[in-house]
């Protein structure tokens, strides 16, 4: 049972960071309608820019945090402009090769700027477990978690209460008719992006807290996973994602510690297949009704 | 449409030609012997690929300034051409292809095994030799033109297996990457060897490359009896785990290979954590020796970066390939390959006698990790 | 008119014949006298292998309009199940044996194809799409685990069957199947399906059957393809098919634009040897690939083709005014 409750921990653990990561996902996907690729190695970039703000630089932490989530607002809202917009009117899938191509030039230019050696990052987070009986939960993965739960609540009542989230509701639903009610469409799709990349930002500098290393392609691995648990929750929903995200933390953490180790990965898939089968718009995602 | 189409492709064609015909015509210097590394310069394995490339290049610039390789009653400068081939074994026959193109002498490569095993047919068919600094696959040096100069995966995995028997540890828990030939050769050998020994795997437990969270797979070994973690993979995989372990209240010893030099400078949050741990590793860069401290220097002072077993492979296999020409007395391919035959060597990563096999029957050193520093074991 | 019509469709054949041959020979020269160096000789097989598959994964994606992101996974079945056999069979000429292989790579994996897209193509778009990356990673895992597969090590030392006359016949063979999959009643049939759904369906159209004969159809050339890929590298592992080897396909059909034939077949030359080119480059490399593969994509879907043909067009109608007066 103590492994058990162990194991759970360390479900939530993984969870957590997928949430997160899910939370930019579904932001993008829900407004811009488009499967951002290259969300992945943004966190890439928050990463390395934290490791060059505080570690090289040496600024004060919450200084370079937050330079760090501007910068890659600034980013998501650069790579946009410039990669995405004038695909606006191409089919999706066109967007999501370059969104491919992007995630690949972000890769390419870490490589060249930073090696391919792993860098190590001091900690930067320094947190006290706390003992629930016999079992120790460990400090960051409970600060994950609730900053991920923060950035949920403060994404929903963003995008209900505002007169900002209203405009994204409504590009969402029909740019024509949004800009035709006076919604200035490439503000809000900026605005979108600036969001999800500034997400990005929060989950690289957790991710970094966490496992404290920097590799050019540290961002690909949890990014595939988090976009898996962004449709797993229903893609474009953001308690969704959420709930994608830590239920596919604690769904791996299992396969690896009751099932097999060396099957985990595709047990999770296995999982996601059969819940998409079942419920083929994800668990919390909004069954879109056709139209002729 | 059609116009701009042509376009496109006369630009292509005119492209093509130009670098497909560069190869040609280019007659074999006698001023310089051409070395053809092929090893991953980009994607998730890049990190060793560079270290060879980097390590290499070290070892060209102290050649080439002493002088060069003295074949007869000349001397030739060394040259290297590096193509990425992304660990992938198809990508890697385009690239031996390419150094081939470039007029390559001698091979320095493959750098992972997979890329090497597609490579050995390939260069056995040119009849050129074929040294890699570690594919460590048993099937590497199948064909007589093809050498290495690291340890067998089989081979340190039974080292391993001894070493544990000799030090009282029955009750070993592993945890190895499942999607990498290295690190599951190594297991599959030290399994064996275990249970031969009369010991006991009590967990195995897997990951996949790229993979940075152990706790799941370490939480499940915490439940077990074991006496000793056995970490068959590279350095950054084997700090995750210990500081992942750390964080769990584990504090087991660990045994590793020889991918598990550099494990300190990951863990300098916590630099004691990995006390008590022994791996196999034929070059450690903090050694007091002379002759790597200059290579450390050198390598920090062009890279700033410190070297890996990786760097200190790929500049051996430079002076290899110097000692092998030198003793052969000729660049002919066939003089060559059997001057590798029964050679001599002493480089940073300990001394060499290679066989027909493509061995190079190295002896092994047991790494102590101490007080947070490296220790040969005796 | 009728005869008319029948003799331009003789002539068509005749004229695709001609084309195919014409091709065939100058590829026979080039390779035969080692025309090109030998980095460019030794991409014509993988170049013919990614033609197969950008051409196969057209059928799903171009054609049903659906995303899949697991064509990989179909194509590590026909690796895998074609390089066992040949590794394990004995004595049976190698033509045969390898004509055998690649039937066998093509019909596993045209069956998992099958059995995967019954259930599966009844989901829609990105979901979809998850769903095939999702089989794409279970096929991968379980090779990954089955003893017979060498797991991790890999296969290694499969004979090297694989010539450019195995591999030019067999990619004409796909481009010729999937332009008559389109232009036959099957094929109308699946562009109304990708065009309008339901109307489609409403006008009794088995829209689930077609749509599974169409992943099957993709499926079999995948795995046909595989077969060639194992039979030209030699040693093929698990981590060789991942999800990124599907994306790299993905990216051939939707640069070549989706549904169309030509253009898959030029994306997946032009990218094939693109990398290869970069060789030059040295480090840059993966920037310059990366770079050039955002900009074609903008060029190309982002308007500024259309803009471009469009002045062009114009300049010329000037000119030709001018000498007219």
């Amino acid at each position: 049972m103590e492994t058990f409750i162990l194991q759970l921990i360390n479900g939530i653990r993984t969870g957590s960071i997928y949430a997160l990561i899910a939370l930019g996902y579904t932001m993008v996907y829900g407004i811009a309608k488009m499967i951002n690729f290259a969300h992945g190695d943004i966190i890439m970039v928050g990463a390395y820019a934290l490791y060059l703000l505080w570690s090289v630089a040496g600024l004060p932490l919450p200084l370079a945090m937050l330079l760090t989530v501007v910068i890659c607002a600034v980013l998501g809202v650069t790579i946009e402009r410039v990669a995405y917009k004038p695909l606006r009117k191409a089919p999706s899938l066109a967007v999501l090769i370059t969104a491919i191509g992007m995630s690949f030039l972000l890769q390419a230019l870490s490589l060249l700027l930073f090696g391919a050696t792993p860098i190590k990052s001091q900690n930067i987070v320094q947190l006290k477990g706390f003992q629930i009986g016999s079992i120790t939960v460990p400090g960051l993965p409970v600060l994950t978690l609730a900053v991920t739960v923060v950035c949920m609540v403060s994404l929903t009542l963003f995008i209900n209460k505002t007169k900002a989230g209203r405009a994204m509701r409504a590009v969402s639903e029909d740019k024509q008719a949004a800009s035709l009610m006076g919604i200035n469409v490439n503000r809000t799709i900026s605005l979108t992006f600036a969001i999800g990349s500034a997400l990005a930002a929060v989950a690289g500098i957790l991710y970094l807290s966490q496992y404290k290393s920097l590799t050019p392609t540290m961002g690909a691995l949890p990014g595939i996973k988090a976009f898996v648990a962004a449709v797993f929750g229903g893609i474009g929903s953001i308690p969704g994602a959420m709930l994608g995200g830590i239920l596919l933390g604690i769904i791996e953490v299992m396969a690896k510690a009751y099932i097999n180790s060396a099957l985990a990965d595709a047990i999770v898939f296995g999982v996601l297949v059969i819940v998409l089968l079942v419920k083929p718009s994800g668990l919390l995602g909004k069954n879109r009704i056709e139209k002729v | 449409m059609k116009k701009m189409k042509k376009t496109v492709c006369l630009g292509l064609v005119a492209a093509m030609a130009v670098s497909a015909f560069a190869g040609c015509g280019k007659k074999t210097d006698d001023t310089v012997y051409k070395i053809g590394g092929i090893g991953p310069l980009t994607g998730s394995a890049a990190d060793y690929g560079i270290s060879v490339k980097q390590g290499a290049e070290i070892a060209i610039e102290e050649i080439n300034e002493a002088g060069g390789i003295k074949v007869g009653d000349k001397t030739l400068k060394i040259e290297m051409k590096f193509e990425d081939d992304e660990a992938s074994a198809e990508l890697a026959t385009t690239a031996y292809n390419a150094v081939m193109d470039w007029g390559a002498q001698a091979i320095l490569g493959n750098v992972t095994s997979g890329a090497c095993l597609a490579v050995n047919p390939l260069s056995n068919k040119d009849g050129i030799l074929q040294l890699t600094p570690s594919g460590s696959a048993a099937g590497c040096t199948e064909y007589d033109n093809g050498f290495r100069l690291c340890f067998t995966d089989p081979l340190q995995g039974q080292l391993m297996a001894d070493y544990a028997k000799e030090h009282g540890y029955n009750k070993i828990a592993v945890i190895y990457n499942n999607s990498d030939d290295y690190s599951f050769g190594i297991k599959d050998a030290f399994k064996a060897r275990v249970v031969e020994n009369g010991g006991e795997i009590v967990a195995e437990e897997a990951f996949v490359t790229d993979a940075t969270d152990f706790t799941a797979q370490l939480t499940n070994i915490k439940s077990t009896d074991a006496q000793v973690i056995f970490v068959p993979a590279y350095y950054n995989d084997a700090a995750y785990i210990i500081s992942q372990a750390i964080e769990l209240g584990m504090n087991l010893p660990y045994l590793g290979c020889d991918g598990w030099d550099g494990v300190l400078a990951q863990l300098k949050d916590n630099p004691n954590a990995a006390d008590g741990s022994v791996f196999l590793s034929p070059f450690v860069a903090t050694i007091e020796d002379e002759k790597v401290q200059s290579f450390v220097k050198k390598y920090q002072e062009k890279y700033n970066s410190s070297p890996s077993q990786f760097a200190a492979d790929g500049y051996d296999c430079i002076y290899v390939f110097k000692a092998a020409v030198e003793k052969a007395g000729s660049v002919a391919n066939a003089d060559v390959i059997a001057a590798m035959v029964g050679l001599e060597f002493e480089g940073l990563t300990g001394s060499a006698t290679f066989d027909a096999k493509g061995e190079p029957n190295k002896g092994a050193k047991f790494i102590e990790i101490k007080d947070a520093s490296y220790v040969v074991q005796e | 008119m009728n005869r008319k019509k029948k003799l331009s469709g003789k002539a068509l054949i005749l004229f695709r014949a001609a084309v195919i041959a014409v091709l065939f020979v100058l590829l026979a020269l080039v390779v035969e006298l080692k025309l090109l160096n030998r980095m460019m000789l030794s991409l014509v097989i993988p170049v013919g292998v990614n033609v197969i598959l950008a051409v196969s994964l057209n059928i799903t994606v171009g054609f049903l309009g659906e995303l899949s992101l697991g064509h990989a996974g179909f194509m590590a079945l026909g690796a895998y199940t074609s390089a066992l056999f040949t590794l394990n069979v004995k004595g049976l000429p190698p033509f045969f044996t390898f004509l055998l292989a690649l039937l066998i790579g093509g019909v596993v994996a045209a069956f998992f194809g099958l059995v995967i897209g019954i259930p599966v193509l009844r989901l829609h778009g990105d979901y979809l799409a998850i769903v095939t990356l999702a089989f794409g990673e279970i096929i991968r895992g379980v090779i990954n685990v089955l003893p017979v597969t060498g797991q991790a090590m890999g296969l290694s030392r499969i004979p090297q069957y694989s010539t450019y006359v195995w591999v030019f016949f067999i990619a004409v063979i796909t481009v010729l199947i999937s332009m008559n999959l389109l232009k036959s009643r099957h094929g109308r049939a699946i562009c109304a399906i990708r065009d309008n759904y339901i109307a489609a369906e409403a006008m009794g159209i088995p829209v689930t059957r077609f749509k599974i004969m169409a992943f099957a159809i993709a499926a079999f050339f995948a795995g046909v393809a595989g077969a060639l890929y194992a039979h030209n590298v030699t040693f093929i592992k698990p981590t060789d098919f991942d999800y990124n080897k599907s994306i790299d396909i993905l990216v051939y059909v939707v640069l070549g634009g989706m549904g169309s034939i030509k253009g898959s077949v030029i994306a997946a030359v032009v990218l094939t040897l693109l990398p290869n080119f970069l060789r030059s480059a040295d480090n840059l490399r993966m920037l310059l690939y990366a770079a050039a593969l955002i900009v074609i994509m903008i060029f190309n879907a982002g308007g500024y083709k259309a803009r471009f043909l469009e002045k062009r067009r114009a300049k010329k109608a000037e000119r030709m005014e001018e000498k007219e007066v």
